[in-house]
C-alpha cells in the first residue's frame, strides 16, 4: 500500500484554508506593507523620510485671543487633540457603561435579553445619521436649547466645542463598551460572589476584589473598541465640531482628497504604530494588575 | 482461534513524546479483549490506530493478512463506540442508527427493518423518534452501540464507554455488552482504566503502562500471576516486598524464609514478592511468622481492612477477624499466598500502604524535603 | 431591579434614544426646520421616493451587501474549518493574528491601505480610475471575513471532535463527514456570521469611502454626500425607513430565537422523563 498518503485526519485542511490564505495575504498583509511603502517614498517612489518628518515638524500660525500670532506644530497639535478627545470619550464610556453593564448582568434573564436588544438598536442606525441627529439637537437654535429656553435658562453653546465632539463619540461607541463588559459579568459564577462574602468581603469589597478584576478582559476589549474608532474618526469632528476641530482622521481624509497619498499613508503609519504601542501598554499594565491582586 | 488483527512493533510519538513504544499484539476472532491501564498509558491511541484515526510512526497493522496502515477509517470494517458516544445531535435515534446504512445507499425498506432489529437488540424500540439529546446517559450509550453494530463490523472498538454511567447502571451494561458480544460473535476491543470492569468482562486483558505492554493474559492469570510490580499494584490490592530467592521454592523477606511455589530464579537473586491482602492469615503474635503493630482499621462491610506495620513496612490485610489499633499481631502465609516476580523498573514504586494514592506519596515526599 | 438601577437605566436609554426620536418626529415635519415642528406631513417621504440617486444607492448597497455576504460566508466558513483543523500551534497563531488585523485596525487605516494597493495596481495597468464596484466588493469581503470566521470557529471548537470521527468511522469520507455532520452542527453560527457580515456591509461608510469610485455609490456614501450640503428632512425620512425595517427584522429574529429556546426546553424536559 502507498506509504506516502497524507494523514487522512488532517488531509484536506489545505483545501479549506487555501482561498482564505490567498485572500488574507493579498488584501490584509500586502495593504499594510503598502502603507509602510507609501509612507517612506515620494511621488516617484524614491525612498524618503520627508513624509514622516513633515508630520512632526510642519508648523502653522494660530491667532491668540489677544490678536497676536503663535507658531504651532500643525499635525502634532491635531494628533494630541485626537488622543485627548478619544481618551476622554473612552473614560466617559467606561464610567457610565460599567454600572449599566453590571445592572444588566444582575437583571432577570428576560430583562437581560430586552436590555441587550435595546442597547443594540441605535447601533443599527447608520452612524452618519446618528451623528447628524446630534447636530440638530445640539445646535444653538436646536432642540436642546429650545427646551432650555422653555425652562427659562440661558442657552448653551455646545456645537463646535470639544464637548460636542465627545458627546458624539460617546453616543456612537457607547454600546461597544457595555456589551463586552456585560457578557463577562453575565457569565460570572454567582457562587464566586457568595464565596467572597463568605470569606468576609462586604458589598464594596466584593466589587473591588472579585467582580472588577474578573471583568478586566471585558473592560479591556471595551476600551479597545471605543478608543480605536474614536481616535481615528473623521465625521464626528466635522459635523459636531463645526469643522473647527480637526482630528487626525480629518487630516488623513483631507490628504486623500488632495491626492497626497504618500503623506496620508505616513500619517496612517504613525497612527498604526502608536495604537500598537498603546495596545501593548494596556495589555502589559492590566496583565500586572490582574495578577498582582488587590 | 483465527487471528483477525495483528499489531507489529507499533511506535507512535506526539510532539516528541513516545506514547506507544514497540507494541506487539494479536487479537483473535470472536474475542473480548480489554486494553487496561492508567490514563496516558497509550491505550486510547492504540484503539484509535485500529480505528484508523492515527497512523503508526513505525510498525504495521495487519488486518486479515493485509497491512492497513494507510486505510482511512471509512474504508475499515471496524466501528467505534466513542467515549462520550458522539451521537449526532441533529439526528434522532432512528437516523443515528441508520447513518452508516444511508451512507452505503441501502434500500429504505431494508434500513427500516435493520434499524428496528438493532433497536430491539439494545431495547430502545420505543425511542426511535426521540431526539438523542433528550436521552439519559445509559440510553445514549445504547444508541451508540446500536449505531456501531448495525453495519456488522468485524471488530467493535469501545473507548471507555461506561465511564460516564453510575455504578449500578455500569454493572448492568457490563453484563449486557458481554451478552451482545457473545450473541453477535463480533470481536470487541474494550478500553478502560477500571480493573474490576476488565476482570469481569474480558477473555483477554492487555495491561499497558507508559506505552508498553506489561502483561497479556486471561483475567485469572493477570490477577494471580502478575508479571511485575506495576501489574500487581494496578490489578487489585497488593503488598509488594523486597525479597531474595534463597533456592527453588524458598524465598526470604522481612527477615523470615518462606516456602513458596516459585522456581527458576538464580540462588540469591533479589526479587519482588507479592502478597494479596486477602491471603494473609492473622494469628496470635507468638505464633506469627512475622510480627507487627496494627496502625489502622477500616470497616469495609464484608471485611475489615487493616494496616500493619511490620519492620517499618506497612502491610494491608483484609480479614473478617476483629482487631484493634495498637494491638500487636502475628501473620502467617501459606506457600500459595506468595507470588515471586522478577525485579523490574517498577520495583519499589508500589506495594507499601503508608498511603493509597501516588499523589499523597508525592506530597508527603515533597513536604519531607523542606 | 432596585429603584436607583431603574432610574440609571432610564437615563441611559433617554440618552440612547433621544436622537432617534428626534429623527422619527422631524421626518414628519411639514416645514424644513429641524428644530420647530410645524405640522404633520408625508412631504419628505414623497420627495425621497422621487430621489432617483438615493434609490439607486439603496439598490447598490443591497447588491454589494448580498455579494459580500455570500463570498465572505463561504470563504470564511471554509477558513474557520481549516484553522480548526490546523495541528501546529504556531500556524494557528499566525492565522488568528492575521484575521484579527481588520477587526482591530481602525477602519480608516484598513480603507487607506486597500486603496493604496488598488491605486497602485490600477496605475500598473494604466487605468484612469482604479476604484470601482470590484474594489469595493473586495474591501467589503475583507472586513466581513473575520466576523464570519470568529463566529464559526468557537462553535467548531465547542463541537465534540469525536462527531466527525464517528461519521468517518461509520463510512463517510472526510468531505462527506463535513457536509453531513459538521455543517449541520455549525449552521446556526454560519447564519449568525452571515447576518453580521450583511449588516456590517450595509452600514459601512469609512472603508467604502476610500475604496469606491464614482460609478457605484452606496447608501452611506450618498448620505455623506447629502450631509455635506444643507440637509433636508428627506434624510430623516430615509433614516426612519431604515429604522423601521431593522426593527421589523430584529423582531422576526427575536421571535424565531425564542421559539428555538422553547424547543430546547421541551427537549431537555423530555430527557428527565
Amino acid at each position: 500500500m502507498n506509504k506516502s498518503v497524507a494523514r487522512h485526519t488532517s488531509g484536506g485542511t489545505g483545501f479549506f484554508l487555501f482561498p482564505y490564505s490567498v485572500w488574507s495575504v493579498l488584501f490584509i498583509v500586502v495593504p499594510l506593507v503598502f502603507v509602510a511603502y507609501y509612507a517612506f517614498t515620494d511621488n516617484n517612489f524614491n525612498f524618503t523620510f520627508e513624509n514622516i518628518s513633515r508630520f512632526f515638524t510642519a508648523v502653522s500660525q494660530v491667532k491668540n485671543p489677544d490678536g497676536t500670532f503663535q507658531e504651532v506644530r500643525t499635525y502634532l497639535v491635531i494628533f494630541v487633540r485626537s488622543l485627548k478627545l478619544a481618551a476622554v470619550s473612552t473614560v466617559v464610556c467606561l464610567a457610565i457603561g460599567y454600572p449599566m453593564a453590571y445592572i444588566m448582568a444582575r437583571a432577570r434573564a428576560k430583562t437581560q435579553r430586552l436590555l441587550v436588544t435595546l442597547i443594540m438598536i441605535p447601533m443599527w442606525m447608520n452612524f452618519l445619521i446618528r451623528t447628524y441627529a446630534w447636530m440638530t439637537i445640539l445646535q444653538d437654535t436646536g432642540i436642546l436649547n429650545g427646551f432650555i429656553a422653555k425652562l427659562g435658562m440661558s442657552p448653551l453653546h455646545i456645537i463646535g466645542t470639544e464637548t460636542a465632539v465627545v458627546i458624539g463619540m460617546v453616543y456612537d461607541y457607547f454600546p461597544y463598551m457595555i456589551l463586552p463588559i456585560y457578557s463577562i459579568l453575565a457569565k460570572m459564577d454567582e457562587k464566586l460572589l457568595e464565596a467572597a462574602r463568605d470569606l468576609g468581603c462586604n458589598g464594596f469589597g466584593v466589587m473591588r476584589r472579585v467582580v472588577f478584576p474578573l471583568s478586566m478582559p471585558g473592560v479591556i476589549s471595551g476600551i479597545t473598541m471605543v478608543l480605536i474608532p474614536s481616535i481615528s474618526t473623521f465625521y464626528i469632528s466635522q459635523k459636531l465640531g463645526n469643522g473647527k476641530f480637526f482630528l487626525i482622521g480629518d487630516v488623513i481624509e483631507g490628504q486623500y482628497i488632495a491626492n497626497n497619498l504618500h503623506f496620508a499613508a505616513a500619517i496612517a503609519f504613525i497612527l498604526m504604530v502608536i495604537l500598537l504601542v498603546c495596545m501593548g501598554l494596556l495589555k502589559y499594565i492590566t496583565g500586572r494588575t490582574v495578577h498582582g491582586g488587590a | 482461534m483465527k487471528k483477525i488483527i495483528e499489531l507489529k512493533n507499533i511506535t507512535k510519538s506526539f510532539d516528541g513524546e513516545k506514547v506507544l513504544d514497540g507494541i506487539n499484539l494479536y487479537i483473535c476472532d470472536n474475542e473480548f479483549i480489554t486494553l487496561l491501564g492508567p490514563s496516558g498509558c497509550g491505550k486510547t491511541t492504540l484503539l484509535r490506530m485500529i480505528g484508523g484515526f492515527e497512523t503508526p510512526d513505525e510498525g504495521e497493522i495487519i488486518f486479515m493478512g493485509d497491512c492497513i496502515n494507510d486505510v482511512p477509517p471509512h474504508k475499515r470494517n471496524v466501528n467505534t463506540v466513542f467515549q462520550k458516544y458522539a451521537l449526532f445531535p441533529h439526528l434522532n435515534v432512528f437516523e443515528n442508527v441508520a447513518f452508516p446504512l444511508r451512507e452505503k445507499k441501502v434500500p429504505k425498506a431494508e434500513i427500516k427493518q435493520k434499524v428496528d432489529e438493532m433497536l430491539s437488540l439494545v431495547m430502545l424500540s420505543n425511542f426511535a423518534n426521540r431526539s438523542v439529546t433528550s436521552l439519559s446517559g445509559g440510553q445514549q450509550q445504547r444508541v451508540a452501540i446500536a449505531r456501531a453494530l448495525i453495519s456488522k463490523p468485524q471488530i467493535l472498538l469501545l473507548d471507555e464507554p461506561l465511564g460516564a454511567l453510575d455504578l449500578k447502571l455500569r454493572k448492568d451494561m457490563q453484563q449486557e455488552l458481554k451478552k451482545i458480544q457473545q450473541s453477535t460473535g463480533i470481536t470487541f476491543v474494550f478500553v478502560t482504566h477500571d480493573q474490576e470492569e476488565a476482570l469481569s468482562m474480558s477473555d483477554t486483558i492487555v495491561v499497558l503502562s507508559e506505552g508498553k505492554i506489561q502483561q497479556i493474559g486471561t483475567p485469572a492469570d493477570i490477577y494471580n500471576e502478575p508479571k511485575n510490580a506495576f501489574v500487581a499494584d494496578f490489578i487489585g490490592e497488593s503488598n509488594i516486598i523486597d525479597g531474595v530467592m534463597v533456592e527453588n521454592f524458598k524465598a526470604k523477606f522481612s527477615g523470615h524464609t518462606f516456602d513458596c511455589l516459585d522456581k527458576g530464579f538464580a540462588e540469591g537473586e533479589p526479587v519482588d514478592v507479592v502478597v494479596r491482602p486477602e491471603d494473609v492469615d492473622i494469628v496470635p503474635e507468638a505464633e506469627g511468622m512475622l510480627k507487627g503493630l496494627v496502625t489502622q482499621v477500616t470497616f469495609m462491610g464484608v471485611h475489615n481492612e487493616i494496616i500493619v506495620d511490620i519492620g517499618g513496612f506497612k502491610w494491608m490485610i483484609q480479614t473478617t477477624d476483629s482487631v484493634n489499633v495498637g494491638e500487636r499481631i502475628g501473620i502467617s502465609l501459606e506457600p500459595d499466598a506468595i507470588h515471586i516476580m522478577k525485579k523490574s523498573k517498577y520495583s519499589g514504586m508500589f506495594g507499601d500502604y503508608s498511603s493509597y494514592s501516588n499523589e499523597l506519596d508525592e506530597l508527603l515526599d515533597a513536604g519531607g524535603e523542606e | 431591579m432596585k429603584t436607583t438601577s431603574k432610574i440609571y437605566t432610564s437615563l441611559i436609554f433617554v440618552f440612547l434614544f433621544a436622537p432617534i426620536a428626534v429623527l422619527l418626529v422631524f421626518s414628519f415635519n411639514d416645514a424644513k426646520s429641524l428644530s420647530v415642528f410645524s405640522g404633520f406631513s408625508l412631504r419628505w417621504y414623497r420627495e425621497l421616493m422621487s430621489d432617483e440617486n438615493t434609490l439607486e444607492s439603496v439598490k447598490n448597497t443591497l447588491i454589494l451587501a448580498t455579494s459580500a455576504t455570500c463570498i465572505s460566508t463561504v470563504v470564511g466558513t471554509m477558513a474557520a474549518y481549516g484553522i480548526y483543523r490546523i495541528r501546529r500551534e504556531w500556524m494557528r497563531g499566525v492565522m488568528n493574528t492575521v484575521t484579527n488585523i481588520p477587526m482591530i485596525n481602525p477602519d480608516i487605516i484598513t480603507g487607506i491601505s486597500m486603496m493604496l494597493v488598488f491605486v497602485f495596481v490600477g496605475h500598473l495597468f494604466g487605468a484612469a480610475t482604479s476604484l470601482n464596484f470590484w474594489t469595493l466588493l473586495i474591501a467589503h469581503v475583507t472586513f466581513c471575513l473575520p466576523y464570519v470566521i470568529f463566529q464559526v470557529l468557537p462553535k467548531l471548537n465547542q463541537m465534540d471532535s469525536n462527531l466527525t470521527e464517528a461519521a468517518q468511522d461509520l463510512g463517510c469520507t472526510p468531505l462527506r463527514a463535513f457536509v453531513k455532520v459538521t455543517l449541520p452542527q455549525i449552521m446556526p453560527s454560519i447564519i449568525t456570521g452571515a447576518i453580521m457580515a450583511f449588516t456590517l456591509s450595509l452600514d459601512d461608510f469609512v472603508i467604502s469611502y476610500f475604496t469606491s469610485g464614482n460609478d457605484f455609490q452606496t447608501l452611506p456614501i450618498r448620505i455623506y454626500g447629502m450631509t455635506k450640503k444643507t440637509v433636508t428632512p428627506k434624510m430623516y425620512a430615509l433614516a426612519t425607513i431604515i429604522f423601521v425595517v431593522t426593527m421589523v427584522l430584529l423582531l422576526i429574529n427575536n421571535v424565531v430565537e425564542s421559539k428555538d429556546r422553547k424547543e430546547d426546553r421541551y427537549n431537555s424536559e423530555g430527557g428527565t422523563r
